[in-house]
């Protein structure tokens, strides 16, 4: 790959944390936050990132922005290999790369003004002029310049969103990090801040990396979407293309049981069981012990890796969907498998 | 529904807080019923008074600092009058509540088991070994694998879902004939949302229960409820069947909230927000509630309040000033809009 249409490019990123374990926590363990995961950021587009908690979503966008350092794999930002670059080094590198935060409430220091947040960017950078600069960023995302000299405490949770993104946006970066940045907020603020997102998206030719574990907020605004589970990248591909034709079963899942205000006939994958602890994720396929589709002997032996199912669309899954919407009874039908048993039921004891 | 399945039948309940600031108007004039087998869904944004109408409801507020009004009658009682003692006769046994946080619901340090047990000897003189063997059963019958071993597990042993499950248990210890869920599947993930959804519903069918379901969600009111309450500023903007109030809202602040929210279904080409933020409710807009956001607000909107009435016989009850014919206009307006957002 080259530093072609890409702004960010992650190889073969890893991240594993470790953990005190055992009596008197002599033990360390590993908590395998994100395992080998390659994607691309394309300039000027929101790839959304999507799944539950504890998927790897927020630690892999830490990582693009080197706010963690990593285990392993390389983070090219703008055709820049920053993977090892020191804090010092990357200091200029921050200007180009924001974040915008989910709780507009610990986000924002009570203690200084507004005009005092909104400028830090500025006076860190060593920028001058920054009161006018700062009233216009106010403007854009929708607040009045007299805010200047309020604390956070007199605004509502959307507009502190809203002093959130104007941060954000002081220096003029390329790459803004969206870290669920709607999911404290009541459905109609909700609606006002994606619509702000995308306007500056438009306005100020922005690329985004938006996650969040809403379906529906993901479809709304991302353009491309990866779905993680336990740290992989398990879907990726364009939102159309996630959203009408799924090919891995966990996406399908995690779909069909979002609930919706007009269902109608829909059946719904209902998975069961919990999500596996990261400290030992399971073999193979991660999402195996889950998968409706399992097969035994294939699922649990041999890593699935991330193939084309489609232009621009690609899963890591043995046996991905055939077609979509499926039944319950479909799904457990994967072409070509007619020899396979059903999995264990054992493996059903250790969760619900 | 005759009247042998009424269990619960709120008048009028008001519910304001003194502060130093002044008097918050949490709750005002809210009137419903609940039957055996419904599930009602109380949709509100934060602040809109859903979950305080069910503290009292359950009498969890403190009678000398909030001054109550209105009626909640229950089995031909009015608890809001009931003598504590009496009240917690009720409360817990034939009300049951399962919150929003099972985290912060569950004692850390005592077996989940003996969480459930206590609360089986809270209302029944059973010896221990009784009320753990309850315990178990109710565990095994809300879908914990393996109850018997995992009651003697401690809280942080068992994942969200888990948690929850043992919280519903907790809940059904009496065969309670209301289940209020405030919130119960905001903490957890879609998958295990889902999971917790189904269990409530196959609870409801079971017991022949009543269950009001707050949330902020409309996914999961739509999926799950039979009638439908929307609430802004304290108040009930519109009450009804569920399916009428998703297929043909008539207020505009449903409309709102419908055309504000994503949908997984399709991209549209822009949502609609509502403007501006939910008012004070230490000082709430004189007349309708929702004037200063609406946009179809006229002469009448700032100085009176709308009842809660149906508009034309067979609709069902909203508050607000608008025609009932501009509303049709405006709804077939909008599906019409909704129709066409296929971005």
């Amino acid at each position: 790959m080259s530093a072609n249409g890409n702004l960010v490019e992650l190889e073969h990123l890893t991240k594993h944390f470790a953990v005190k374990q055992g009596v008197f926590a002599r033990g360390t363990a590993q908590v395998h936050a994100v395992e080998d995961v390659t994607l691309a950021v394309r300039r000027g587009e929101t790839l959304g990132i999507v799944g539950e908690s504890g998927c790897g979503k927020s630690t892999t966008a830490r990582l693009m922005l080197r706010l963690l350092d990593l285990t392993g794999g390389t983070v090219r930002f703008d055709g820049q290999d920053i993977s090892h670059l020191s804090q010092r080094a990357l200091r200029p590198l921050r200007r180009e790369m924001q974040m915008i935060f989910q709780d507009p409430y610990s986000s924002l220091n009570p203690r200084k003004t507004v005009g005092q947040i909104v400028g830090a960017p500025f006076a860190i950078h060593g920028q001058k002029g920054a009161k006018t600069r700062v009233q216009e960023l106010l403007e854009t995302v929708g607040l009045s310049p007299e805010h200047y000299n309020r604390y956070p405490h007199e605004f509502s949770g959307g507009q502190r969103q809203r002093i959130g993104v104007a941060r954000a946006l002081a220096l003029s970066p390329k790459l803004i990090v969206c870290d669920e940045p709607v999911s404290a907020l009541d459905v109609s603020i909700q609606a006002q801040i994606l619509n702000l997102l995308r306007n500056l998206q438009r306005d100020f030719n922005l690329t985004y990396v938006f996650i969040s574990h809403d379906l529906s907020v993901i479809r709304q605004i991302a353009d491309r979407i990866a779905v993680m589970y336990l740290g992989r990248v398990v879907e990726i591909g364009d939102s159309e293309a996630i959203y009408d034709h799924p090919k891995h079963p966990y996406t399908a899942a995690l779909l069909s049981a979002v609930p919706r205000a007009s269902s109608t006939g829909r059946e719904r994958i209902v998975l069961t069981g919990d999500v596996p602890s990261p400290v030992d994720p399971p073999h193979a396929c991660v999402f195996h012990p889950r998968c409706p589709r399992f097969h035994a002997g294939h699922c649990d032996v041999d890593t699935p890796q991330l193939r084309d199912l489609g232009p621009a669309h690609e899963a890591a899954c043995h046996y991905p969907l055939e077609k979509w919407p499926m039944t319950d009874d479909e799904i457990r039908q994967a072409e070509g498998a007619d020899r396979i048993e059903r999995p264990h039921l054992e493996g059903a004891a250790h969760d619900v | 529904m005759s009247d042998d399945q009424l269990l619960l039948d709120v008048r009028g309940l008001t519910v304001r807080f003194p502060t130093s600031d002044g008097v918050v108007q949490a709750v005002s004039d809210v009137t419903f019923t609940l039957s055996r087998g419904e599930t009602l869904g109380v949709v509100g944004e934060s602040g809109s008074g859903k979950s305080v109408s069910n503290l009292a409801i359950m009498g969890l507020l403190n009678r000398q600092r909030t001054a109550i009004a209105g009626e909640v009658v229950f089995n031909g009682r009015d608890l809001l009058t009931l003598p504590p003692e009496q009240l917690r006769d009720i409360r817990g046994k034939d009300i049951a509540m399962v919150f929003q946080d099972p985290f912060a619901c569950l004692h850390p340090m005592y077996r989940v088991g003996a969480q459930i047990a206590e609360a089986v000897t809270a209302h029944e003189d059973v010896g221990k070994n009784r009320a753990w063997a309850r315990a178990v059963e109710l565990l095994g019958h809300v879908g914990i694998p393996n109850a018997k071993s995992r009651a003697r597990d401690y809280p942080h042993q068992f994942s969200g879902g888990m948690r929850q499950r043992a919280m519903i248990a907790m809940a059904l210890v009496h065969n309670p004939s209301i289940l209020i869920c405030d919130e119960p599947t905001t903490a957890l993930d879609v998958t295990v949302q889902a999971q917790i959804i189904e269990l409530i519903e196959a609870v409801k069918q079971e017991f022949n229960i009543g269950v009001i379901l707050v949330t902020h969600d409309l996914g999961v009111v739509a999926e799950t409820a039979d009638s439908v309450m929307v609430m802004y500023a304290g108040r009930i903007m519109e009450y009804g069947p569920a399916r009428e109030i998703f297929d043909q809202p008539q207020h505009p602040y449903a409309w709102g909230l419908l055309d504000s929210m994503p949908s997984v279904e399709k991209r549209l080409s822009a949502l609609v927000p509502i403007e501006g933020s939910p008012p004070s409710l230490l000082a709430p807009p004189a007349g309708c509630p929702f004037h200063p956001r609406c946009r179809y607000r006229f002469e009448p909107c700032p100085v009176e309040r709308p009842p809660l009435v149906a508009p034309v016989p067979d609709a069902h009850p909203d508050a607000c000033h608008l025609p009932w014919e501009e509303k049709v206009r405006e709804g077939a307006k909008r599906s019409v809009v909704r129709l066409g957002d296929v971005a």
